[in-house]
């Protein structure tokens, strides 16, 4: 009696290993197909190589990366904001008509949503940028918590963090 | 094995519950409140996000318990698929509805925190998704389970679904670090260590463990209800 229950415990084990490996690896292989669809963003880089290889479609995307220090320009009269985001590799110029989020800052991560333009435009720099007409401007923020005064030691000590 | 199985007798197990729901309760609330205190009144804000950061003492409590709870249903269908016991199944619905709560605070903390400081309610943003869908799954458990008249039909069923919406927990853990998400990556379970300042993350351990000890009160006393009514129903139905 004993050997035999302990049996169909074994292959009652098994057949639910086989359900979960067969379960797990159908939606690996769905979340690795639908990559480009699960990702929230596409960095500059992506936008470049895009723009390079003609497949932007009609151009609506949705542009994060980092916000680059010196780039934000506020327009008082139109309310317009202008600013260049970074992945470290490319930049992306971003034009934004509205309120931008409290934490939207330079050096500071952001989402911007909108439609890129054929058209490039000159950024702060020489070089020509693309340029994305945004119309959502969501910030975003580092996993990092601190309270005032240790962020300001840090920036005063040069130990504050390289951003990423 | 034997000494071990002994436990699964639902009631030796509702006996055992029913003494460690005090203990807990006294956690919870020891616990809870000193850390929410901490939290919200003493604690300092964040150098960046100022006083909002304070809904990190109600979201990330819910956020873990609410992945947490769903993990320990899924260990205890996996218990009752293989050793087909009924209390392993008892577990899973003693626990099922704190998960469910656990989650919903974890959404609507979540909303409220997005909207102050990403400048949105709700985006589709793989975090985000995935905890949905694990809210969803608490959903589908209880439709299942309420479709059985059977109770061992409904054990049975159950397990298998709850055992394959686990499927979900590695989703949400680290769609962070898989795709570029809204939301940003693991604060305290991360290589390198905890990414919080100690004077904000005392406290939020402090509710970190209130909150555990107020989802093992809750279990525990639905586990005692459950079994208590499953010996009830064998009193007064004892062919069934």
């Amino acid at each position: 009696m004993r050997p035999r229950r302990g049996w169909r415990r074994t292959q009652r084990l098994t057949a639910v290993v086989v359900l979960l490996a067969c379960v797990g690896i159908g939606t690996a292989f769905v979340l690795v197909a639908l990559r480009e669809n699960v990702v929230f963003f596409l960095v500059p880089s992506d936008v470049v190589e895009r723009l390079a290889e003609g497949r932007v479609g009609d151009g609506r995307i949705r542009l994060g990366g980092l916000v680059v220090e010196g780039s934000v320009a506020r327009d008082s009269d139109s309310g317009e904001v202008r600013f260049v985001v970074t992945d470290g590799a490319a930049r992306v110029a971003v034009r934004y008509r509205g309120i931008v989020p409290d934490l939207f800052r330079e050096g500071q991560g952001v989402v911007a949503t909108g439609t890129l333009q054929a058209a490039r435009v000159e950024g702060t720099s020489s070089e020509p940028l693309p340029l994305l007409e945004a119309e959502q401007i969501l910030a975003k923020h580092d996993e990092y918590y601190m309270p005032r005064g240790v962020e300001k030691a840090l920036k005063k000590n040069n130990l504050w963090r390289e951003q990423p | 094995m034997k000494q071990l199985l002994r436990w699964a007798n639902p009631s030796v197990a509702g006996k055992v519950a029913a003494r460690l729901r005090g203990v807990c309760l006294l956690g919870a609330i020891l616990f809870g409140a000193t850390g929410l205190v901490w939290g919200f009144f003493f604690a300092p804000a964040d150098y960046l996000q100022g006083e909002s950061v304070r809904i990190i003492y109600l979201h990330v409590p819910a956020a873990t318990l609410s992945t947490l709870l769903y993990g320990t249903m899924a260990v205890a269908s996996l218990g009752f698929l293989v050793l087909r016991l009924p209390s392993f199944a008892l577990v899973c619905r003693a626990v099922a509805p704190t998960g469910l709560l656990m989650t919903a605070l974890c959404l609507v903390t979540g909303s409220l925190w997005g909207k102050l400081s990403w400048g949105a309610w709700w985006v589709w943003d793989a975090r985000l998704t995935s905890l949905l869908v694990l809210f969803f799954i608490y959903i589908g458990y209880f439709a299942l389970h309420s479709l059985f008249v059977d109770g061992a039909r409904a054990r049975l069923a159950t397990s298998v679904f709850v055992l394959v919406g686990a499927v979900d927990l590695p989703i949400v853990k680290f769609s962070v670090e898989w795709w570029y998400s809204l939301h940003q990556p693991a604060s305290l379970l991360r290589k390198g260590g905890s990414s919080v300042h100690p004077d904000l993350l005392q406290p939020l351990l402090l509710c970190l463990a209130g909150a555990t000890f107020f989802a093992a009160w809750a279990s525990f006393t639905a586990f005692d209800n459950i079994s208590m009514r499953t010996r009830l129903q064998r009193l007064l139905h004892p062919l069934s």
